[in-house]
């Protein structure tokens, strides 16, 4: 087991490097660059902001500047904002982020799977139907939309809940972006434990313990939620990964200080080292999340083992 | 009953955020929604209004706005200007303080503006302080920074010495790049002096915290010399880039102030809110461009006949609901030393006769319909408004002249990184925001050796010639006529097609006063009170 996580850490080493690689070029292939605004810079004011940051060396004498800096976490400074380097940004962002992604983690997860689970034992029931229809409407309803209906809603006509803002960081600030948050990935669990919540309970090891006069409830969570919970597990991973990384979308709409508004703000503005340090972040929680989820199959699946 | 209850609990929710953690019910604290967060909060880097509205309640320059945009001394009690309009002597203010305590003097002003100036700093905006005496060549690092003409004769005089005569310096002195820097605490904290907690700022407020994306508190400075007239004790600036979440803050009552919300709101807004709606234009001009290098638009009868047949009263009632103005010059209205523009001639024609004399120079100049085909490539920044014009002037351009026209996108970046680098187009979407309110800073755009912003590559020696006129004229009047035969000249020209004056929108809560609408959008918090 401890040689399979290592082996596991070593190998992420270069795919850490490769992500980085691409895009580091990628991002320079698209036009314009940091400092083209929408107001054009004067020939020397841009003279003296590409030699301050360096972009007027050739491009592989800053990808080396860049690799040599980054693995001491030197991640350089942001082009946007000025102040701050990136490494200060996602410093400062990130635990908003990963405080609010942990609570919409453990809300659509505990929901999605409980929704499944009773739609699933209670097939084609009303039930059934209530619950498939709302989380079909949970994955077809962008965020976008659901956020501001909350908070039109719970802010502005009832006035229950804060509009938006991080406040102190209470609860009542956090229900109504963490609902956004949750929503279309609670549905996602829901529909995936059902599905496979159906089919396990379907299996001949099931029958074969209902056979054997099992009560219902050990039956359900002992024997069938283990394997109805497999595919649950794997979507677990590309999920946590987005959610504790900020939502772009949610952390504007709600004015979250999270880092998820740098994916889309450096990307817009050509801020190079924005983009990276907000690639490597997402990389890293990937390549974690992957691994976390390998083990937990580990457990889950008799079939699997890490050896 | 239950609800009733609910609600109660909801006010007194509502009202300890708006009051905030600190139980001092006397203060009186301003929300103000902010329109996104601020890149910098250094003078040398900063660019854009949302980092301006901020770094003016922080540092105070040598000339300020007031509450209805007009220029008045700041940091400087007074000044005279020597007879041939190079040398400005400012005489400070006695009591001026840091909110350290230590004195503003002359030196803290050389120190800023040389910094401005140092190539090292790369300062975004360090053109706006060329008129000083071999700025540019220190910037370029031609001469060494204790060449610039900005000396301290003693701690509370400064003389600053110009290349020549520039009739808009007092409006270049009052921009966020202008505001001074304590030296003291730059030599001692390096970059970090823009950080809470180590600022030191000379203005009405001082920098309390700030966590980007969330929030920006300032609080008043009790040193500030005018410290007895500032009524507002608080202000939080909220960086809320999504227009319609503003609105939506506003109208839980969590902002008293919000800058630029949507204009398909304005119609809702005004029903409900009324006079807390304020549309203000301000000096910002919304232009296409013509590539003047090519066939057929290096013909003056084209580029007439394509201006004039773009019905601009549609494109501002329809699409922009009202927000923003007709616009027949480029110079927009609303600038004091200017007074009314020179307009196109085809603006005071109605729109039908615009098209029927549109068609007629078209069919003179050998395009469109019965003529060689025209063919036309609207360039324009992606965003959903620009769109919606491109596809309006499209059909106009269509309709009137059986143009074939298309139209091409690409993110704002792209955009002006292919436009600056002399890349070749037909008409091109652009616009201006004034750097300061004067008519010269819309004009220069189309002069031929501004290799930068004359997109269109107008060449006009007639015009080049009144613009050289203008900047060595000191005497205020005849300048300004100077200036208007040039925009009359360039509005007979087209060489860019001016359609809207942008206008700044505002959500101002009723209990915010001392607020006046202004063509510069200045807004300085010290103007403001709250009357619970």
């Amino acid at each position: 087991m401890i040689s399979f996580v290592l082996r596991r850490l070593a190998s992420a080493v270069p795919t850490l490097f490769i992500v980085v690689t691409i895009s580091f070029f990628l991002m320079r292939f698209a036009p314009g660059g940091p400092f083209n605004l929408e107001r054009p810079l004067p020939p020397q004011t841009m003279a003296n902001l590409m030699r301050t940051y360096q972009l007027d060396q050739p491009l592989w004498r800053q990808y080396l500047t860049y690799i040599t800096n980054a693995v001491t976490g030197d991640f350089g400074p942001s082009y946007i904002y000025k102040d701050n380097t990136v490494a200060e940004l996602i410093a400062k962002g990130l635990p908003y982020s990963l405080e609010l992604g942990f609570y919409a983690l453990l809300v659509a997860l505990i929901g999605g799977v409980l929704a499944g689970t009773i739609a699933a034992l209670r097939q084609n029931s009303i039930l059934d139907f209530a619950i498939m229809s709302v989380s079909t409407i949970g994955v077809t309803v962008p965020n976008f939309v659901v956020g501001p209906v909350l908070t039109l809603i719970f802010a502005v006509i009832l006035a229950w809940l804060p509009a938006g803002s991080w406040g102190d960081g209470s609860l009542r600030f956090l229900i109504l972006p963490m609902i956004a948050l949750a929503l279309p990935q609670l549905a996602v669990f829901a529909r995936l434990t059902r599905g496979s919540m159906i089919e396990a309970l379907h299996t001949d090891h099931i029958r074969t313990a209902r056979a054997y006069g099992l009560p219902a409830r050990t039956v359900v969570v002992t024997h069938a939620m283990r394997a109805a919970l497999l595919p649950v597990v794997s979507y677990l991973a590309p999920c946590a990964a987005a959610l504790l990384t900020g939502s772009a979308v949610i952390e504007t709409i709600f004015t979250i200080p999270g880092v998820g508004r740098y994916f889309v703000l450096g990307a817009i503005n050509r801020d190079y080292t924005l983009v990276m340090g907000t690639v490597v972040l997402v990389a890293i929680f990937v390549i974690v999340f992957n691994l976390v989820v390998d083990i937990l199959y580990g457990l889950l699946d008799p079939r699997v083992r890490h050896d | 009953m239950i609800s009733m209850k609910l609600n109660v609990r909801a006010a007194v929710l509502l009202g300890s955020i708006l009051i905030g953690a600190s139980p001092a019910l006397a203060e009186t604290v301003l929300h103000r929604g902010n329109a996104g967060e601020p890149q910098t909060l250094d003078q040398a880097h900063t660019s854009i209004n949302i980092e301006e509205f901020i770094l003016k309640d922080l540092y105070e320059g040598l000339t300020i706005y007031d509450a209805a945009g007009k220029i008045i001394p700041g940091a400087a009690e007074s000044w005279t200007v020597s007879d041939d309009g190079t040398v400005y002597t400012f005489k400070l203010r006695e009591n001026g303080k840091w909110s350290d305590g230590s004195p503003v003097t002359a030196a803290d002003f050389a120190f800023s503006f040389q910094r401005v100036e140092d190539p090292k700093t790369a300062a975004g905006y360090a053109n706006i302080l060329f008129p000083i005496k071999n700025a540019e060549k220190a910037n370029k690092g031609e001469v060494p920074l204790d060449q610039l003409g900005v000396k301290a004769i003693d701690d509370k005089t400064l003389e600053i010495t110009l290349e020549r005569p520039t009739p808009f310096f007092l409006e270049l002195l009052a921009h966020q790049t202008a505001l001074p820097v304590s030296k003291a605490s730059v030599e001692k904290n390096g970059t970090d002096f823009v950080k809470p907690g180590v600022m030191v700022s000379n203005g009405a407020y001082k920098l309390v915290a700030h966590t980007p994306n969330d929030s920006l508190t300032t609080e008043k400075n009790a040193n500030y010399w005018d410290a007895a007239n500032v009524k507002i004790d608080k202000v939080i600036f909220y960086p809320i880039d999504d227009q319609a979440a503003s609105v939506r803050r506003f109208e839980a009552k969590e902002m008293d102030l919000v800058y630029n919300f949507s204009a398909d709101q304005i119609e809702r807004l005004k029903s409900s809110y009324g006079d807390q709606v304020h549309i203000s234009p301000t000096l910002a001009t919304y232009y296409y461009a013509f590539d003047t290098r090519q066939e057929p638009y290096s013909d003056v009868r084209v580029r007439q006949a394509l201006s004039m047949s773009v019905d601009r009263d549609f494109l501002a009632k329809e699409i922009y609901s009202g927000s923003q103005i007709p616009a027949y010059s480029m110079v927009p209205p609303g600038i004091e030393t200017y007074g009314e523009p020179s307009k196109a001639d085809f603006g005071t024609l109605s729109q039908l006769d615009r098209e029927d004399k549109a068609i007629a120079l078209m069919k003179e100049a050998g395009y469109g319909e019965g003529g060689k085909p025209l063919e036309i490539e609207i360039r324009y920044n992606t965003n959903p408004n620009h769109e919606r014009v491109a596809t309006a002037v499209a059909d106009m351009w269509k309709n009137t002249f059986g143009a074939k026209v298309s139209l091409v996108n690409l993110d704002v970046s792209s955009h002006y990184a292919y436009l600056q680098e002399g890349g070749k187009f037909n008409v091109a979407r652009a616009g201006w925001v004034a750097d300061y309110a004067d008519a010269e800073n819309f004009l220069a755009l189309s002069v031929s050796t501004n290799k930068t912003f004359n997109y269109g590559h107008y060449q006009n020696p007639e015009f080049d010639a009144l613009m050289k006129k203008s900047y060595e004229e000191t005497d205020a009047a005849a300048r300004s006529k100077i200036l208007h035969e040039a925009e009359a000249l360039m509005m007979k020209e087209q060489p860019v097609a001016p359609f809207l004056t942008q206008a700044d929108l505002w959500l101002v809560a009723s209990k915010v006063k001392g607020w006046q609408d202004n063509a510069a959008n200045q807004h300085l918090t010290r103007f403001l009170s709250v009357e619970e």
